[in-house]
């Protein structure tokens, strides 16, 4: 293979991944713009999507169906982890609330281990097909589905957050949250539909990614770290941000996996984290600053 | 002015009667396993008091102490166990080590403010993990140190049963929260904690807060390592495994559990843990007999998020708050009665 076809390749798989972690990071930075909170659990929402998806596939229902019914689950149980316990620790320091979601995080990936068992499942792909040639890198018909999804679950987070009441009254929330509320809208709720919302976002991304990767009980910690330090190249409260940032991150991991060390993988996206925390705080692609506005 | 003195005498009269219990308690317990398990809390308890030290009185979390206690444990290991180090130049070796890193790595982040530290450890934790899994040569990788490591000795006294490390152990343990109780009552102390009310009134008022947090983080990134080293000693053999996110994680646990406002909240939090870690280990394999060792972390999350919601500032406060609330009451009671 010559060096450019084995660049593409790379950037090829890069993006696929890249995508999945835009959509974890688009979680992160709702979540955290509109309740300020830094929501650990957010890996163990995928590995949910992805648990659900592959058991009601198991169960003889047919794929869009159980697509659809996996996230409807996902959402309903991150609404009722906000209810029952974000909003009862609401008055906490932001240090309890980190731990508080450690905890969300850890006791969610134990009751997924009493309910799975440690065993990996598979996801058939959506599509059948033999992987496709492009200019020399081959890529698995899976991968075009992760990336056609992320482009339309974005265009969709822009439209909504754009155009419906709903996504503007999230980002009146962002710009003045005493403002919001002297408006009439209700931070409490704002905080249940951005915690549901970014739950739906990162289902979707554990179900795309299934067919390519194992489901197991532990496969949310890597992903929602790498969603995170995303989110935190992106700037961690701006949305496009959080996108380019997912796809760099995506891009520059696979890069030095095939070109540096594949053992060294995870570590260069940790490295690049504290570069930029280091370097521009603010994120790559956000305005250099210490404190969110 | 009297009760600030008498509080002072009540104080270290508490931490004498606790050091006296501490240094019995082998002559009654005579069972191994018990000894052991004592040890290990022993060596857990200086990480924790190094860890509530940053987030009670700095204010911060970091999600990668158990970076800075594999880092301790590896440059024992490697030194003693390759280079023929004398023990203890290692231990001092790496404690140095890991607070260098620790400024190193704080320097630029107590600039910022949020959960940038919280990030930043968890970074570092994660890349120190990886590299102990990857430096084979250095570390022997996944499957750890080839090479024993030597027991510790004083003199020709050698460190090699559990009786004798519980005194070592328990030794220096008391010894960081000494000091750690020092700091916390010590002009650093009063900057921190004025910190925690306000920063920009610190600041103003002339306090260096960035200097003050970074100071107490490489010293809580030190007492890590000294326990990462003590640990190595004891087990004699280290692997990448428990240096991993899942201890850092468990570290935070604890000092939460103990709660972060008193020095007796990091032994009564690490205490309350470690027992009940073993104790899930010997009980849930009799209930679901084809359970892994694994499933201790259900419970693990459930206490977190429990405590954060009805008791956030931990067992300890949470027991002063209740004897307050009786005394209180049987006060009240009191005067009902009498009048």
């Amino acid at each position: 293979m010559s060096l450019a076809s084995e660049l593409l390749q790379y950037l090829l798989s890069g993006l696929t991944m890249g995508g999945i972690y835009a959509l974890v990071a688009l979680g992160f930075v709702i979540i955290h713009n509109v309740t300020g909170i830094i929501n650990f659990a957010q890996g163990e929402f995928v590995m949910l999507g992805a648990m659900f998806m592959v058991t009601l596939v198991k169960a003889g229902l047919p794929a869009p169906v159980a697509l659809l019914l996996s996230i409807l689950l996902v959402m309903i149980i991150v609404a009722v982890i906000e209810v029952g316990a974000i909003r009862s620790a609401k008055r906490a320091s932001p240090v309890s609330l980190v731990i508080l979601t450690i905890g969300l995080s850890t006791a969610i990936k134990g009751i997924a281990l009493l309910v799975w068992g440690t065993h990996p499942y598979r996801l058939e792909p959506f599509t059948k097909g033999g992987p496709i040639n492009i200019g020399g890198a081959t890529i698995v018909p899976q991968s075009l589905w992760i990336i056609g999804t992320t482009v339309v679950v974005l265009a969709v987070t822009f439209f909504v957050f754009e155009y419906t009441y709903w996504g503007k009254a999230l980002r009146a929330c962002v710009v003045n949250k005493f403002a919001a509320r002297l408006m009439g809208i209700n931070p409490r709720k704002m905080s249940l539909i951005a915690f549901v919302f970014s739950a739906a976002l990162s289902a979707l991304a554990g179900i795309v990614i299934a067919p390519i990767t194992y489901v197991t009980y532990d496969m949310g910690l890597m992903l929602g770290l790498k969603g995170f330090v995303a989110a935190v190249l992106g700037g961690l409260s701006s949305t496009p941000g959080a996108v380019f940032g997912g796809l760099a991150l995506g891009v520059i991991e696979s890069m030095g996996a095939g070109l540096i060390s594949s053992g060294y993988k995870d570590g260069i996206s940790f490295v690049l984290l504290l570069l930029v925390l280091f370097l521009k705080p603010g994120g790559i692609f956000g305005i250099s600053g210490s404190k969110r506005v | 002015m009297k009760d600030l003195t008498k509080r002072k005498r009540l104080r270290h009269s508490l931490i004498i009667i606790f050091s006296a219990i501490i240094l019995l308690l082998p002559f009654i317990i005579t069972n191994n396993y018990y000894l052991s398990v004592l040890v290990i809390i022993g060596i857990h308890t200086i990480v924790v008091v190094g860890l509530c030290l940053l987030m009670g009185y700095a204010g911060q979390i970091s999600l990668g102490h158990a970076a800075f206690y594999g880092l301790g444990a590896y440059t024992s290991g490697i030194l003693t166990s390759t280079y023929n180090v004398s023990p203890w130049i290692a231990m001092l070796a790496g404690a140095v080590g890991t607070g260098a890193v620790a400024y190193i790595i704080g320097k630029p982040i107590f600039r910022l403010k949020e959960h940038y530290l919280a990030l930043a450890t968890l970074g570092l934790g994660l890349i120190v993990h990886v590299i102990l899994m990857e430096e084979v040569e250095l570390t022997g990788g996944p499957s750890g140190l080839t090479k024993s490591i030597p027991y510790l000795s004083i003199g020709k006294l050698v460190l090699n049963s559990d009786f004798k490390y519980y005194f070592l152990v328990w030794i220096v343990a008391l010894l960081a929260i000494i000091l750690a109780n020092n700091v916390v009552h010590s002009r650093i102390g009063r900057a921190l904690r004025s910190i925690h009310g306000s920063e920009f009134a610190a600041q103003s008022l002339g306090v260096d807060t960035g200097k003050h947090k970074l100071q107490v983080f490489a010293l809580s990134a030190m007492y890590a390592s000294i326990a990462g080293s003590l640990y190595a000693h004891y087990i004699t053999f280290i692997s990448p495994n428990p240096f991993g996110l899942m201890t850092s994680i468990q570290f935070v646990v604890m000092a939460v559990v103990g709660g972060l406002s008193s020095i007796w909240g990091p032994i009564l939090g690490v205490s309350v843990i470690t027992v009940l870690t073993e104790a899930l280990k010997e009980v849930i394999p009799k209930i679901i007999p084809q359970a892994g060792g694994e499933y201790e972390i259900v419970v693990f999350g459930f206490i977190l998020v429990m405590i954060m919601i009805f008791l956030p500032e931990g067992l300890t406060a949470g027991v002063v708050n209740l004897y307050e609330r009786w005394r209180y009451r049987k006060e009240r009671t009191d005067e009902t009665s009498g009048n």
